[in-house]
């Protein structure tokens, strides 16, 4: 038996400084979404799911540099951010899969990712909606006078919504201790930037709002942590928020019936050069924090764990009737 | 007992707030240095300085949305929205994300924030900036919405939704901001959400009413001098089911006066819930008067005819009460619309 047992909160402290750890939870998110995948095909899934291959570094990083009591908001693609800060794979697969043990009892499914134990928002499903809600969540730390910081997740696409401009303004000008991570994974839904927005590099909008706009390569983890770094401690010295852009790819559709055949020619293959498990791998053994083997092996391990995960919660229960009744307000509802 | 003003009974309900709840803190446009549009926050700013008393943008969606997020991490946010209408741009943050992040996170995360907006006619601001639009809002599982129609609901209603653990809107008619009338302060002034107020008793009808219709009303049966009796809703989701129902039990007929279109208006919802529940207490068929289905006109004397006016409810009263049958709107009546 290898399921891993561990909390939420366990999960997330392990991947401090720990390179293996970091690596595997990087294969776990591209497994765990290719095994997602493959059970939609199978009819154990139904909905819709939007996978994140190809963003895995950017997740990683993320939840080393943060502490668990900073608060994220991420979007529907929101697998791998909550599996990188550290949800249990069991409790997230239970939720898409719409069991009663998933993270919201199955009520909230792939698109609504939720545990505060490490600072995770109920995820957004609709574009640039958490963008707003994150700069409140700095607000709260600001009145109180704690370090805290809060993160919004977004694409490409939110970058063209009101939500983002209205919030960066907003937060430029209040001084909040938030962070904007642009994940510029070069499609909104269906259509390249290029269709959608007159220019490619989106870091330079935060010239507009008086914050500072910094593009990273959102492909490897030793690249992007310090550039989260330093903006989470600018953010958590009073100094304001910045605005971020990892640039990552999507090498899925964007949801479970797209198979992306609006690519340009080359333009996956060019990407998948660049993708982050390798990159990553690489930067671990040139950096000599683990060998091949150790990756090789805990890669192995990871696999065999996620297997018997999807083995396991096929006997697994959905909620019952009365559990949609729950939580709907301080208020029961009523006949 | 102090004499004030409604929006002076709204300053008084969060500064009581701010007093005793550090976490309370209201934001909006121009609320702070020019202390509100309306002067519903007046002071404030003074005495709770400029963290807790915000002035925003222009960017409704930007600080709904901040509310939403303020609110998640344990703040009570106040948000005013100054016209209704511009909570438009913002329902996404109010209505699909705060309204469920309490089921979205199985109940990890609660959603304790406050939207003031200011509506009605009656004012000539013309058809964007004067619709009461509650049917918006109460289609919405998780969202509390409730209308004051007087300096102490004012109060009472507005204390209540702050501390409450759930988003609540509270919609202000705001031509009756000005109205001055002695306001119990502290806890006993507190309204709790849900409880509707019969602010006239009589036996022959039932008349339900919400914000302004509540003073139309009133007007309405003390000029024919009928023997109705008048509920003051207060609370529109939830709204207080078992009043309505109790009284329309000893009256036996309903009549339900709103100040929106008639068309999706939130009497249809007490109409129908009283059909279900006490169909066997009412001897008479129950019905709704409404404003027409227009958007607000400016023309004095055509906005003046928009919200049901005392001198068309009394004349629709006098005949349900005396023929059982339901006449007919003033539209028709008027051979106005056919």
């Amino acid at each position: 038996m290898t399921l891993d047992m561990r909390s939420a909160r366990e999960r997330r402290l392990a991947l401090q400084d720990d390179a293996i750890e970091q690596y595997a939870r990087m294969v776990e998110i591209r497994d765990f979404e290719e095994r997602v995948n493959g059970l939609f095909a199978d009819g154990l899934i139904h909905g819709t799911t939007h996978l994140c291959m190809g963003q895995e570094a950017l997740a990683v990083a993320l939840a080393t540099v943060l502490r668990p009591t900073d608060v994220v908001t991420a979007t529907y693609r929101g697998h791998g951010i909550a599996l990188a800060l550290g949800m249990n794979p069991r409790s997230v697969l239970a939720e898409i899969m719409g069991k009663a043990e998933g993270c919201t009892g199955g009520l909230g499914g792939s698109m609504h990712l939720c545990d505060m134990s490490v600072g995770l928002l109920p995820t957004f499903a609709v574009i640039g909606a958490g963008l707003p809600v994150a700069a409140g969540a700095a607000l709260a730390f600001q009145n109180r006078g704690e370090d805290s910081v809060a993160v919004a997740v977004f694409g490409d696409g939110a970058t063209n919504i009101g939500a983002f401009h209205e919030t960066l303004n907003l937060a430029a000008v209040w001084k909040l201790p938030v962070i904007f991570l642009l994940d510029n994974n070069v499609y909104g839904e269906y259509s390249r930037i290029n269709l959608t927005t007159p220019f490619e590099d989106l870091h330079v909008r935060a010239d507009s709002y008086g914050m500072p706009g910094i593009q990273v390569d959102g492909m490897s983890i030793a690249t992007v942590t310090p550039v989260l770094q330093a903006a989470i401690d600018r953010a958590r010295r009073g100094e304001g928020p910045t605005l971020i852009e990892a640039k990552t790819y999507r090498f899925a559709g964007h949801s479970r019936a797209d198979t992306a055949p609006y690519r340009p020619e080359g333009e996956l293959e060019y990407w998948q050069q660049r993708d982050p498990l390798l990159v990553t791998r690489s930067e671990i053994v040139a950096s000599g924090a683990a060998s091949a083997a150790a990756l090789d092996e805990a890669e192995q391990q990871m696999r065999v764990s996620l297997g018997e995960l999807v083995d396991d919660l096929a006997a697994s229960q959905p909620p019952a009737l009365q559990d949609m009744f729950r939580n709907v307000s301080s208020r029961e509802v009523h006949a | 007992m102090p004499k004030m003003r409604m929006n002076q009974a709204i300053v008084a309900a969060l500064a009581d707030e701010m007093r005793s709840d550090p976490n309370v803190m209201i934001m909006g446009e121009d609320i702070a240095v020019a202390g509100g549009p309306f002067k519903t926050s007046d002071g404030l700013l003074a005495e709770f300085g400029p963290l807790r008393v915000r002035d925003t943008p222009i960017s409704e969606m930007g600080f709904t949305g901040a509310a939403v997020g303020a609110a998640a991490m344990g703040l009570r946010p106040v948000v005013e929205i100054m016209f209704i209408e511009f909570l438009g741009v913002a329902l996404d943050a109010l209505v699909t994300e705060g309204a469920k992040f309490r089921y979205l996170s199985a109940g990890q995360v609660t959603c304790p924030m406050v939207v003031r907006a200011t509506v009605g006619s009656g004012l000539g601001f013309g058809s964007q900036h004067s619709q009461t639009l509650e049917n918006w809002l109460m289609a919405t599982p998780g969202l509390k919405v409730c209308v004051p129609s007087d300096p102490q609901s004012a109060y009472g209603l507005l204390r209540s939704a702050i501390r409450d653990q759930d988003p609540v809107v509270v919609l202000e008619p705001r031509a009756l901001y000005a109205q001055r009338e002695e306001v119990v302060t502290g806890e006993a002034g507190i309204i709790p959400l849900g409880s509707a107020r019969i602010v006239r008793t009589g036996t022959a009808a039932t008349v339900v009413t919400l914000g302004q219709t509540k003073n139309v009303v009133l007007q309405a049966a003390e000029q024919a001098n009928l023997d109705v009796e008048v509920i003051d809703l207060l609370t529109l989701v939830p709204w207080d089911v078992e009043t309505v129902l109790a009284s329309v039990r000893r009256t036996g007929r309903l009549v339900v006066v709103e100040e929106a279109p008639e068309s999706g208006g939130w009497g249809s919802e007490i109409v129908a819930t009283v059909v279900r529940h006490a169909f066997d207490n009412l001897t008479a068929a129950p019905f709704r008067i409404t404003a027409p289905n227009v958007p607000v006109p400016y023309a004095k004397d055509l906005e003046a005819r928009y919200i049901p006016t005392a001198q068309d409810v009394a004349r629709q009263l006098d005949r349900y009460l005396a023929s059982g049958q339901i006449p007919a709107p003033w539209w028709v009546e008027e051979g106005i619309v056919v």
